[in-house]
C-alpha cells in the first residue's frame, strides 16, 4: 500500500467526516431507527416476525430505497467533479499514483457511507437489548454484510461512471437512468414482462437476477421469508434453481463481484486515458 | 526506455511529441530539451500549447511520441517522478482541506518539515497562524496563490513548473516571489508559463515561444 494512498484516504475521510452531508446522512439513518422504535414497529407483525427482526426487515427495505441512488449520486461526481474543478490537476502533480488516487476515493467513500448504516443497525441492537427484545444475531450479521455488498456494488458502478463521464451533468444523468432501469426491472415488472411477452420464465428470472437491486431485495427477504412467498411466482424459479442457502451466498458475493469489476475497469480506464 | 531517442542528459527531453484533442493537434511534433539550470520563460498566445506541454510533463495527458522527464516516463513512473517536481497552477483548485491539513499532508507526502512551507508562506506575507483552520477554498485569491507557492518551493524540487504563477499575487508578494526564484537552487530547472514577459526578464535565461503547438523561438541568453 503506497504512502499516497494512505494519506489521500486519510485526507478524504477527514473532509467527509467534517462535511454537513455526512452528518445529515448519519442522522437520517439514526433517526430512522429511532422513529421505528418510537412508532412501535417492533410490536407489529409481518409474516410471523415481530420485535427487532421486524425492525431490521423494514430497515433493509428503506435502505434498498435510499442507498443505491444515494451512493450513485454522491459517487459519480467525485472523479469527474475533481477533474472539472482543477482539483485533480493539482493533486496529481503530487507524488500520488493514479491508482492510489482512484482507490483512496473508493475506500473513503465506502467507509463514510457504510459506517452510519452499520452504526444505525448496532444502535437498533443496543436499543433492542435495553428493551429486553430478542436479538436476531443471524439477521444482524447477514444484513450488515448484505448492506456492505450493496454499497460496494453501487460504489464500483458509480466510480466507473465518474471516470468515463465527460461532465458532472452527464455523470448524474447516467446514474439516474441506470437507477431507473434497475428499479424498473424489479420483480413486479419482470412478472408483467413474462406474462405479456410469453418469454421463457428462466430467461426472465435470470435477467432479473443480474440486477443487483433484485439480488439485494431477494437476499434481504429470503432470511425471514424462506419460501419467498411475497415474491409470488418468481420465488418458485429462484428457490428451485438455486436453493435458499446458495442464494444467501450469491446475494453477498455477486454485488461484491460486480462492484469490484466496475471499480477495476474504472481504475484501468483512469490510468490509461487523459486524467484531465 | 532504451529505444527512445531522447537526450538522457536533459532533465526533460521531448522528441516528436504530439497531443491531439478530438482530432485537433495541440502539440505538433514538439522536439525540445530542457536542461539543468535552465530558467525558461515559456511564452505564447492562448492555445499555443503551453499548458498542454506542462500537463504532458506532469503525466496527466496521454501523448504520442517520446517524452522523458529525469529519464523517466511521466505516465508510468508518475508517483516517483512527482517527488522531484513542484507545480504551481494558474487557477488555485477549490480544495476543501484546511490550511493546517494541507501543510500536514504535503509535509508527510514529500518528507519535508512543515516549517519549510511556513517560512516561505510567512515571507510572502501569508498569515498562516490566523488561517490555519480555514479551508483553502475560503482563502482570498492572493492567499491561495501564496500558499501554493510555499508548498511548491518548500519541497525543494529539481524541476519547477509554473503556469502563470504570479497572476493572483499583489505587487509586494510578486517581488518576494521572484526574489525567491532568483535565489533558488541554480541547478534546478524552472519552466514559467506567463504572459507577463517583462516580469521574467531578470529571472529567465532562456525564452521558448510556442505557437499553434510548435516551438517558434528558442533563445538562450
Amino acid at each position: 500500500m503506497s504512502k499516497g494512498f494512505l494519506y489521500m484516504t486519510e485526507l478524504d475521510l477527514m473532509q467527509n467526516f467534517r462535511s454537513r452531508w455526512f452528518w445529515a446522512y448519519s442522522l437520517l439513518f439514526g433517526g430512522f431507527v429511532a422513529i421505528m422504535f418510537l412508532s412501535g414497529i417492533t410490536e407489529s407483525q409481518i409474516i410471523g416476525f415481530v420485535g427487532l427482526s421486524r425492525l431490521m426487515v423494514t430497515f433493509m427495505q428503506v435502505s434498498m430505497a435510499i442507498l443505491p441512488i444515494y451512493v450513485l449520486i454522491t459517487t459519480v461526481r467525485s472523479v469527474v467533479g475533481d477533474r472539472e474543478s482543477n482539483v485533480m490537476e493539482y493533486m496529481l502533480s503530487l507524488p500520488i499514483s493514479f491508482s492510489s488516487y482512484f482507490w483512496s476515493k473508493f475506500v473513503s467513500k465506502f467507509i463514510v457511507i457504510y459506517v452510519p448504516v452499520l452504526f444505525a443497525l448496532i444502535v437498533a441492537v443496543i436499543w433492542g437489548s435495553l428493551k429486553e427484545l430478542d436479538i436476531p444475531w443471524n439477521l444482524f450479521f447477514y444484513y450488515s454484510v448484505l448492506l456492505a455488498a450493496l454499497i460496494f456494488n453501487f460504489l464500483g458502478i458509480g466510480m466507473f461512471i465518474s471516470v468515463i463521464a465527460k461532465s458532472q451533468e452527464i455523470a448524474i444523468s447516467s446514474a439516474f437512468i441506470l437507477w431507473l432501469i434497475l428499479v424498473a426491472f424489479l420483480d413486479l415488472l419482470l412478472m408483467g414482462l413474462m406474462l405479456k411477452m410469453r418469454l421463457n420464465p428462466d430467461v426472465v428470472i435470470w435477467g432479473g437476477m443480474i440486477n443487483p437491486l433484485q439480488v439485494f431485495r431477494t437476499g434481504s427477504l429470503v432470511l425471514f421469508d424462506p419460501k419467498l412467498t411475497v415474491m409470488g411466482p418468481a420465488s418458485y424459479y429462484v428457490l428451485d434453481v438455486i436453493g435458499r442457502k446458495a442464494f444467501l451466498i450469491l446475494s453477498i458475493v455477486y454485488p461484491f463481484f460486480l462492484g469490484g469489476l466496475f471499480a477495476y475497469l474504472g481504475n484501468r480506464y483512469f490510468k490509461r486515458n487523459d486524467i484531465i | 526506455m532504451e529505444d527512445i531517442p531522447v537526450n538522457k542528459k536533459a532533465l526533460i527531453s521531448a522528441f516528436e511529441l504530439f497531443k491531439s484533442f478530438n482530432n485537433t493537434k495541440v502539440l505538433k511534433g514538439l522536439t525540445i530539451d530542457f536542461n539543468t539550470g535552465d530558467r525558461i520563460a515559456l511564452i505564447g498566445q492562448n492555445g499555443a500549447g503551453k499548458t498542454t506541454l506542462i500537463r504532458c510533463i506532469l503525466g496527466q495527458y496521454v501523448f504520442e511520441g517520446n517524452l522523458s522527464v529525469m529519464n523517466k516516463n511521466p505516465r508510468t513512473e508518475h508517483e516517483e517522478l512527482m517527488q522531484h517536481i513542484g507545480f504551481i497552477p494558474q487557477i488555485p483548485p477549490p480544495l476543501k482541506m484546511t490550511v493546517g491539513e494541507m501543510l500536514e499532508f504535503f509535509s508527510k507526502l514529500s518528507n519535508t518539515d512543515k516549517q519549510e512551507f511556513i517560512e516561505i508562506g510567512v515571507n510572502l506575507g501569508l498569515d498562516i497562524d490566523g488561517n490555519i483552520s480555514k479551508p483553502f477554498l475560503k482563502l482570498s485569491g492572493g492567499m491561495k496563490q501564496k500558499l501554493l507557492v510555499a508548498l511548491a518551493l518548500g519541497r525543494k524540487p529539481e524541476i519547477l513548473l509554473m503556469d502563470e504563477p504570479s497572476a493572483n499575487l499583489d505587487p509586494e508578494a510578486r517581488k518576494i516571489f521572484f526574489n525567491y526564484l532568483s535565489n533558488y537552487d541554480k541547478d534546478a530547472l524552472m519552466i514559467i508559463s506567463s504572459h507577463r514577459v517583462k516580469e521574467l526578464e531578470n529571472l529567465a535565461n532562456r525564452v521558448v515561444e510556442m505557437d499553434l503547438g510548435e516551438v517558434v523561438l528558442d533563445k538562450k541568453f
